[in-house]
């Protein structure tokens, strides 16, 4: 039985009927003025692709039985992201993958297994209409693949200039086991500090695509839904203490954020980070420290010197975390500190990111 | 990374490190208080944070960031002039990244452009020369700054404009020049540098040449040094060298990319549109004679000064900044009265705050002040508590 079956209520019927057709080429503001071609373009594009029972019954909102989602766990956690991405397409994802893993990992970190999603866009007319339908297919599949039904949503239509082509919000659902209680001011002196692989790639794929530069790199995003792989490690580490997923302002941001809240120092080890060669070369030629550089499929766990071997075999073990590593550990330093010993034997202090990072002039 | 991991080699910086405690051993019983070594160029500042250099020294070595930070030393007035620029309708301008952030008086141009100029982020100069080609009804502007790094670009840029016959183009000149400035320090009263690195990208513009004075009539060693740290550790090194055998030379620590003589080409391209000023304002360091580049009466056409009426209002620094001490090495950052309070990276009050080669800014996000300070309070170089 699927997620959908499994909490759809039983007295709703669905019946199959066919989609509406839409023969524009771009979003115009009618697209967005609640008529017909609204309805054409709602159907046809994002009904059609996440074609699911929940939204099939065309209800202003997805209603779910309580007891079905009762049956994952005894919390539920609900999240919600807005993806804003210029460009739209990007080697290694899209804004519609991007949106999908995005708010499952959110969820996921926290421990919970994600359900459901809903998908709110709004579209900058002119939009080419295929583009779009682009960018909902890898949506729909992305969910798929993850186990995940987007099962409401909203399309609104803008003005020329008043939004950059496309923004889409994510909101999600999940629920979250008994026993698990994943907090960021948990982390205790000893702990390690676990990454599942690569840091940087998304950040400097973004960079790269937006053509500023004119560099040519095989740099790809490292967009994922990790909910699998948190899945692995929390079985094979329960006393993990906290996961996050490493996004816009990188490692540096989420150390910083535990090492506050936690109240604790943190020490890692520039040698046994793991990075690309290509990022490296990357941020060396514009000045960028990719420490900072956004990630979409990393985490960064803390978990007990007990369970670090446990924790990084089950990570390793994954396919989105071969190239998993310990990478520093908690500390009785200065509260709040975060450190890192340089490649070259000098000892640093990695500080929260301030504004945006910016390319130095020489 | 292939010719990069070989100059961030920890075994090599080691070796290099143990024969540094030797020579400092033997100098120190000779002078009664820390060896200053003044590293000139903001992106040696940049690279001695980033590899925490500063914590891999004996105590006895102080190392004082010069002035090398062309962001940071950039008055208000100049960034208002910028802003109003940019503030004209019809205008790009263009400039580097970390330019976009410096505060002006009231504003800087990050915050000209949310509140509606059209201020772009380019990585060279060519960049805003192809904006100005793409965008025939805009006049493009690009914010030049930076010592004789930045300079030939800039200048073979006006060239090309002019060779092109683009009108649309013009740049507001803020570069500075770096031998000046350093004479300026060597000149003021409360000077007590004992040797300098050398700004490796600067020297490969004018080659080593410019620099005897500090040898020959200062008497203070320089080694133009490179900026991976293994460079910045073998160019203290040769300082230190030079120190203990009692020379002061002009050494090169980067012959891989620094010719004796500079760049031929690069030289006549700033030759032929830049001129001197008769002086430029620093901020931190105050008036400068000849400090500064402006565009040659021939490329007029070019100048966004001709072209454009600014408001050239000088603006003065905070009274309370300390930027100058801190500049020459007199007091160390968090020394100054207003370090780390009124002055942070996210408000920066004075110059060295501004960008991340700033020393202050530095010290705010990468340096372990309580570290430092408890190993100078434990060697004798500064009081406990304060």
């Amino acid at each position: 039985m699927s997620v959908i079956e499994s909490v759809i209520e039983p007295e709703i019927k669905i019946e199959k009927r066919a989609r509406a057709r839409l023969s524009a080429a771009n979003v115009t503001l009618a697209h967005g003025g609640g008529g017909k071609a609204m309805h054409d373009l709602i159907d046809n594009i994002f009904i059609g692709a996440f074609d699911n029972a929940l939204l099939d019954t065309m209800e202003d909102q997805a209603r779910m039985n309580l007891s079905a989602l009762m049956r994952h766990g005894d919390r539920l956690a609900f999240t919600t992201d807005s993806y804003v991405v210029s460009p739209l397409e990007f080697p290694g994802g899209d804004i519609g993958k991007l949106a999908v893993c995005g708010t499952i990992n959110d969820l996921a970190v926290g421990g919970a297994r994600p359900l459901y999603l809903s998908c709110a866009v709004i579209i900058e007319e002119g939009l080419d209409v295929e583009l779009l339908r682009r960018m909902v297919w890898s949506m729909a599949e992305t969910a798929k693949a993850a186990g995940v039904a987007i099962v409401t949503g909203d399309t609104k239509v803008v003005g020329r200039g008043a939004c950059d082509r496309l923004f889409i919000n994510t909101t999600g659902i999940g629920v979250i086991r008994e026993g698990l209680n994943l907090r960021v001011s948990s982390a205790q002196i000893g702990d390690a500090v676990l990454v599942n692989g690569m840091l940087g790639d998304h950040g400097a794929t973004i960079l790269n695509a937006r053509g500023d530069m004119a560099l040519t790199t095989p740099i790809a995003s490292d967009c994922a839904a990790l909910h699998g792989l948190i899945d692995d490690l929390l079985r094979a580490a329960p006393g993990t203490r906290f996961i996050r997923d490493a996004t816009r302002g990188g490692l540096a941001t989420v150390l910083n954020e535990i090492a506050t809240a936690s109240k604790v120092g943190i020490d890692i080890v520039e040698a046994q980070t793991p990075l690309r060669e290509e990022v490296k070369g990357f941020c060396e030629i514009l000045g960028l420290d990719p420490l900072y550089l956004a990630n979409e499929g990393k985490i960064v766990c803390i978990v007990t010197q007990n369970e670090e071997q446990a924790a990084l075999r089950a990570m390793r073990a994954h396919p989105l975390g071969s190239e998993s590593a310990l990478i520093g550990r908690i500390t009785n330093g200065r509260p709040g500190r975060v450190s890192m010993q340089t490649v070259f034997g000098g000892r640093r202090i990695v500080d929260m990111l301030i504004g945006e990072q910016l390319p130095r002039i020489c | 990374m292939k010719f990069v991991d070989e100059f961030r080699d920890p075994a090599k910086a080691q070796s290099l490190l143990v024969e540094i405690r030797q020579m400092v051993a033997r100098i120190r019983p000779r002078m009664n208080r820390p060896l200053y070594i003044m590293e000139v160029c903001g992106g040696h500042t940049h690279a001695i944070f980033r590899y925490g250099i500063e914590t891999m020294l004996p105590d006895e070595i102080e190392l004082v960031h010069g002035p090398g930070c062309p962001v940071c030393v950039l008055p208000m007035g100049r960034i208002d002039d910028c802003i109003a620029i940019a503030e004209r309708p019809n205008v790009i301008m263009t400039t580097f990244g970390d330019a976009m952030r410096v505060p002006g008086s009231k504003k800087s141009l990050l915050t000209a452009k949310a509140e509606g100029a059209d201020v772009r982020m380019v990585y060279s100069p060519l960049d805003a020369l192809q904006l100005a080609k793409a965008n025939p009804d805009k006049e493009v502007v690009f914010f030049g700054l930076g010592f004789e790094t930045t300079m030939p670009s800039t200048a073979l840029t006006v060239l090309r404009a002019e060779a092109e016959g683009i009108k649309n183009f013009s740049l507001f000149c803020n570069h500075i020049t770096i031998i000046p400035t350093v004479k300026a320090i060597l000149d003021s009263p409360d000077f007590q540098i004992d040797g300098f690195l050398g700004p490796g990208h600067v020297s490969m513009v004018i080659g080593n040449e410019p620099y005897q004075f500090i040898a020959k009539h200062y008497q203070r060693p320089i080694v133009v040094s490179g900026f991976e740290p293994l460079d910045i550790l073998h160019g203290i090194w040769m300082v230190l060298k030079q120190i203990d055998e009692g020379r002061s030379e002009v050494e090169n620590q980067y012959r891989r990319i620094v010719p004796e003589d500079g760049n031929a080409v690069a030289l006549d391209a700033i030759g032929k549109v830049f001129e001197l000023r008769e002086f430029f304002e620093w901020r931190g360091l105050g008036s400068i004679d000849h400090s500064g580049v402006r565009v040659r009466e021939a490329y007029a056409a070019y100048d966004a000064e001709r072209k454009f009426t600014v408001p050239a209002v000088m603006i003065a620094d905070p009274k309370a900044c300390q930027c100058g001490e801190v500049l020459k090495g007199i007091i160390k950052p968090w020394a100054c009265r207003v370090y780390g309070k009124g002055c942070t990276p996210e408000t920066p009050m004075g110059a060295l705050m501004v960008s991340s080669e700033g020393a202050c800014a530095a010290y705010f996000r990468f340096g372990d002040i309580e570290k430092i300070r408890s190993r100078r309070v434990e060697a004798g170089l500064e009081e406990a508590g304060a």
